[in-house]
């Protein structure tokens, strides 16, 4: 398909064109700050991983990105364009999916959802809504309730929702947090080659390092209290990634190495 | 099957014991008697008469007083500035005994059926703005993020995302609603409005004839169990997805 140099291109041209870009954001809630001069840009087309301890302020700055959140200081822009209120193809896949799933609308229904607040034509929507349920493999079970879906495969629903949304950005809230090791591999593997097919860019939050360094481009890593920028890990590990031979590679274990011995260090 | 043993054995005694004693009493009937009056009643059509007046009127305030409780406890909800604005006006307001309005509302609307549904849509209108506004409160934050994060209108996350996730506690504020219709009604028609069972049930006591007293009871109770258990199956069936939830998990 060609994907990787494709990508490796954009990837290069990432720093010079950022789609998502915070400046200097500094933010306050409930009396306490929880952002300080935050500066980090997304590029076009790249995968970059945010990581820290609890407290770091790694969901406040997904909230930030996607427009649920205003800064107090510092700007947040979008293509160039200061955020005001959430942009429609900008996605945002929260970890606790069962609450972030309409009860009360079958898997079909969820992912239409994110068709009617597009606007797209009733007769328009089945063919794209049993389109994206077969990209994330659940075209059996479109006519269930999420009550009545795995985790994973709930999970997975939501990724549909948002893929419904067309997005040219993907913000991933530690979105396999809950979900047991086997499971998350399998979803690691199937947003690497979402995104890859379409060429979204991606921010994705995780406490979970090698899950970092295994789907990024680039690794943020971030402070506590208050949350701020400590040091950004270039990954460079070669696409398509597999989780064997990936995590076996020399780079990928000196990566790990420095991103355990940078956490320990700043855990107290 | 064991819930039947009490009752059964109650009535087989109280008839016993009306046979026994050949009791003649202006209060009291023996279960065969009250039986025959509420077969007689239902034949000679009094009680459908009197029953779709008690059921027209408690359902016409339900709707009324339900529907105005829906659509402020929606906009109360979404709009918390005039809630608090609204909240010491509701405070005061809702401890009135819905048929201490009675008289009030009779001057203004005089006997009939106005009256009477003004005093049941008082009542059902404060159940269902007191629950519905809890009911939008208690909506899972998520699920308005998700809606703004998805770009849905103010109208599409009204009745798309508040109305459907506030839908089965808005249901259980209707069927308290509904209890309270019925007894307003019947309480009301029994206070002063000349219609209805409640009418009947004067009727009957000061005529002397406690058998048709206790068979239209009888036939209240059964009115409200119905309405009850229609409520519970719809509720059922408009909720199915929490149901099947339960199921799978």
């Amino acid at each position: 398909m060609g994907v990787a140099p494709f990508r490796a291109k954009l990837r290069s041209a990432g720093a010079a064109e950022p789609i998502i870009a915070l400046s200097e954001v500094s933010l306050w809630l409930g009396g306490r700050e929880i952002l300080q001069d935050v500066t980090l840009a997304l590029g076009r087309g790249e995968f970059v991983c945010v990581v820290g301890p609890s407290g770091c302020g790694k969901t406040t700055l997904l909230r930030l990105m996607a427009g649920l959140l205003r800064p107090d200081s510092g700007s947040v822009t979008y293509n160039g364009r200061p955020v005001t209120a959430p942009a429609n193809d900008v996605a945002l896949i929260f970890q606790d999916y069962t609450k972030a799933l309409l009860p009360w609308r079958s898997a079909a229904g969820n992912v239409s959802l994110a068709l009617e607040a597009r606007g797209v034509r009733k007769a328009d929507r089945r063919p794209q809504i049993l389109d994206l349920l077969e990209k994330v493999g659940l075209t059996q079970h479109a006519d269930k309730f999420p009550g009545q879906l795995s985790g994973g495969m709930q999970q997975r629903l939501q990724i549909a929702r948002c893929l419904a949304q067309g997005p040219s950005v993907l913000l991933m809230d530690e979105p396999f947090g809950a979900l047991d090791a086997m499971t998350r591999q399998g979803l690691q593997d199937e947003v690497l080659n979402l995104v890859a097919s379409s060429g979204t860019s991606a921010l994705f939050v995780t406490h979970d390092l090698e899950e970092a360094i295994y789907l990024g481009d680039r690794v943020i890593a971030l402070h506590p209290n208050p949350g701020r920028v400590a040091q950004v890990f270039e990954v460079g590990l070669p696409r398509p990634r597999d989780q064997l031979s990936t995590r076996e590679l020399p780079a990928f274990l000196k990566l790990r190495r420095a991103l355990f011995d940078f956490v320990q260090e700043h855990e107290h | 099957m064991k819930g039947w043993i009490i009752p059964v054995s109650l009535l087989i005694l109280a008839e016993a014991f009306a046979r026994i004693h050949g009791i003649a009493s202006d209060s009291l009937a023996s279960p065969s008697q009250i039986l025959v009056a509420a077969w007689e009643i239902l034949l000679d059509g009094s009680l459908l008469t009197r029953a779709s007046q008690t059921l027209l009127a408690a359902l016409s305030g339900l709707a009324i007083g339900g529907g105005l409780g829906l659509f402020l406890a929606v906009v109360l909800g979404l709009v918390p500035p005039l809630a608090r604005l609204l909240r010491y006006p509701i405070e005061a307001f809702r401890p009135i005994p819905s048929i201490a309005t009675l008289p009030i509302v009779l001057m203004i609307y005089g006997f009939g059926y106005r009256m009477e549904i003004a005093v049941i849509a008082f009542a059902c209108f404060w159940p269902v703005l007191i629950i519905g506004q809890s009911a939008i409160a208690g909506i899972e934050p998520r699920l308005i993020e998700v809606s703004r994060v998805l770009g849905l209108n103010f109208f599409g996350r009204a009745t798309k995302i508040a109305l459907p996730a506030a839908m089965p506690r808005l249901f259980l504020a209707f069927r308290q609603a509904a209890a309270v219709s019925l007894i307003v009604a019947v309480t009301a028609e029994i206070a002063m409005n000349p219609q209805g069972l409640g009418f009947e049930l004067m009727a009957a006591q000061s005529s002397l004839r406690p058998q048709v007293m206790f068979a239209i009871l009888l036939y209240v109770g059964l009115i409200g169990w119905s309405l009850n258990a229609l409520l519970l199956a719809l509720q059922r069936r408009l909720f199915s997805f929490a149901a099947a939830a339960k199921v799978s998990a």
